[in-house]
């Protein structure tokens, strides 16, 4: 305590620097920790903190029992797993493609195309759900009449929409990532490719044995750090494609969306913050556990 | 130097060039639909839907949005002025942070560090951190609800971090042996060394707060202070029909309009990121590259 206190009025400057920041994590993220005590109760808005009935485990008991948790944790996983394998294989193809083909300009644009979704809101790919499936007047069922087959009413079936969010999803990173792999890519030796010319490969070979090798440690470091936020979903682009259609929520619904819907509309903030504590705990032993493989693998590449 | 190319090499080309064409097309689609959604008039999308190429050009859906803009116009003043102070205010703390915590002479770096790290990793959830907003610090209808909370991002502390460490340690320290104080030493030597930095992260910041709408709609419930995505939102779901001055001069063959204007709202609200996209894309790019850098 007194090194502590001598430290700081060492470097008063500082840790009066520093302050602002902690504060904020301290009021944003440290004492709302303490409010997972939520989770244990039957919540009061009155009562607050401690003032709401004290239940144990039974909103956790409901939640497992109703076969709730597992429907939103298989979504979210299950979504996640697609998200991951998808995005980053095409980023990976894309990567390579690009920095491969000739033609500086072609490659410009396209990359500045591919890159752009990234920077646009959520909303706005609400407003691109809307103009391509909605069912008076979107682009696919104006499609479908023009060719003269029915049309098809996207907001009563569950089917399609899987597809249309892992779509949009791969979408808006698909030039992100590829930025990632392309700059994995660039940090190749050109020694190794004119070796390769030299011996007469072509580019198939040099594709397969020296940028694939290469790239591996990436795209698996990759892969592992997203498994470690599986529980993790993406509220913004499930809540802006599907938004309170009750009717998909079936196939629909991950542990964010869940949690959104009891703070906001079923005012259930008990069963709600269960949810989020599920998922906050089981995360954290994820990533706990991807640390330790990495550790033990690439310690280098180690998180912390 | 071989000028004939390979079969191979050919193979590999066209599978490349169709593959990429077809992703980028892709990638712009959706931007396509949407303008030319806009500029198509209510009548033909009623009759026949929306369309890649309208069949008349019209210019009704924006003009209905701008005969009375000022919904639109608050949207865009909450935006950018939560923008600019967020993204000014954020990186001042950011920047601030990052330095303390990249001085090897300060002994509680590694602690701090990991204090800030933790957020990230465990985290009480939403509903625990909204009682904390709406009940213990009453941010319910408040512009700081949307500035607040994205101020600061651990990950943003971390990059500025490491970005700073690659600046030489001997500048603090011989500016120190001048006698020149901590504070000085940020603001005069430091921070101008960090430029890049700070663009690429003051970029994301303000990306951020442009493309925020998850804020209002937790906390926001006067229209006025709807910031552009929110308000976007809200006309997409038709909660918030756009006030027009048009709904009272109806004549039999003009159909005001409403889903071309969602159409139009659209543009409004995201022009200004396309605009200026080609002038921040690059620095996104060394950003993600300084991302790279581990802590």
């Amino acid at each position: 305590m007194k090194s502590f206190l001598q430290e700081m009025n060492r470097n008063k400057v500082l840790f009066l620097m520093i302050a602002p920041t902690l504060l904020f994590f301290i009021v944003f993220s440290y004492i709302p920790m303490v409010g997972v005590y939520y989770a244990f109760t039957r919540f009061s808005f009155d009562g607050g903190l401690f003032g709401s009935e004290f239940i144990g485990m039974k909103n956790f008991e409901f939640l497992f029992n109703s076969g709730v948790l597992w429907n939103l944790t298989k979504n979210t996983v299950l979504y996640n797993i697609a998200f991951i394998l998808i995005s980053n294989i095409l980023q990976l193809l894309c990567a390579i493609f690009l920095s491969e083909l000739p033609g500086k300009l072609f490659r410009k644009t396209t990359q500045s195309i591919m890159f752009l979704p990234f920077f646009v809101s959520f909303v706005l790919v609400g407003a691109f759900v809307f103009n391509l499936f909605n069912s008076d007047n979107g682009v696919v069922n104006t499609m479908l009449s023009q060719l003269g087959l029915p049309t098809y009413d996207f907001y009563v079936h569950t089917a399609p929409w899987k597809y249309i969010i892992v779509f949009f999803h791969v979408w808006k990173g698909l030039g992100y990532g590829t930025v990632i792999y392309l700059a994995a890519i660039m940090s190749i030796s050109d020694e190794y490719h004119e070796a390769a010319k030299i011996d007469g490969a072509n580019i198939f070979q040099r594709v397969r044995h020296i940028i694939m090798p290469m790239l591996v440690p990436t795209f698996i470091l990759l892969i592992l750090l997203s498994l470690g936020g599986i529980l993790k979903g993406q509220f913004d682009l499930f809540y802006q494609v599907i938004g309170n259609n009750g009717l998909l929520y079936n196939s629909t619904d991950i542990i964010d969306t869940y949690v959104y819907r009891s703070l906001a509309v079923n005012f259930d903030i008990g069963m709600g913050t269960a949810a989020g504590l599920y998922q906050s705990f089981f995360g954290f032993v994820l990533i706990i556990t991807v640390n330790y493989i990495i550790r033990k693998v690439r310690s280098d590449y180690a998180l912390f | 130097m071989k000028i004939r190319m390979e079969k191979s090499t050919v193979v590999f080309n066209a599978i490349g060039y169709i593959i990429i064409t077809i992703l980028a097309l892709l990638c712009l689609l959706p931007f396509l639909l949407i303008v030319s959604g806009s500029f198509t008039s209510e009548m033909e999308i009623i009759a026949e839907g929306f369309k890649l190429i309208p069949k008349k050009f019209s210019l009704d859906a924006y003009e209905a949005a701008f005969s009375n803009p000022k919904q639109i116009l608050d949207g865009y003043k909450v935006t950018v002025l939560v923008t600019l102070i967020g993204t000014l205010f954020g990186l001042f703390l950011t920047s601030m942070a990052g330095f303390v915590l990249s001085r090897k002479d300060f002994k509680y770096r590694d602690k701090l560090s990991f204090f800030i790290y933790f957020t990230t990793l465990f985290s009480g959830g939403l509903i625990p951190w909204y009682i904390m907003m709406v009940k213990y610090l009453d941010m319910k209808d408040s512009y700081l609800a949307l500035l607040l909370p994205g101020l600061l991002s651990a990950w943003n502390i971390i990059l500025m971090k490491n970005f700073m460490k690659s600046i030489p340690e001997s500048i603090t320290e011989s500016a120190k042996i001048d006698g020149a104080g901590e504070f000085t030493i940020y603001l005069k030597l430091i921070l101008p060394l960090s430029t890049p930095g700070l663009a690429t992260i003051g970029l994301f910041m303000a990306l951020g707060y442009w493309n925020e709408w998850f804020l209002a709609n937790l906390f926001i419930t006067s229209g006025d202070k709807y910031p552009l995505q929110f308000l976007l939102y809200k006309i997409l779901a038709s909660a918030a029909v756009l006030k027009t001055s048009v709904a009272g001069n109806l004549s039999p063959d003009f159909q005001a309009p409403a889903e071309t204007l969602k159409m139009a709202a659209a543009v409004i609200a995201t022009g200004p990121i396309i605009f200026l996209y080609p002038f921040v894309q690059r620095f996104f790019v060394k950003g993600l590259t300084i991302g790279a850098v581990k802590g």
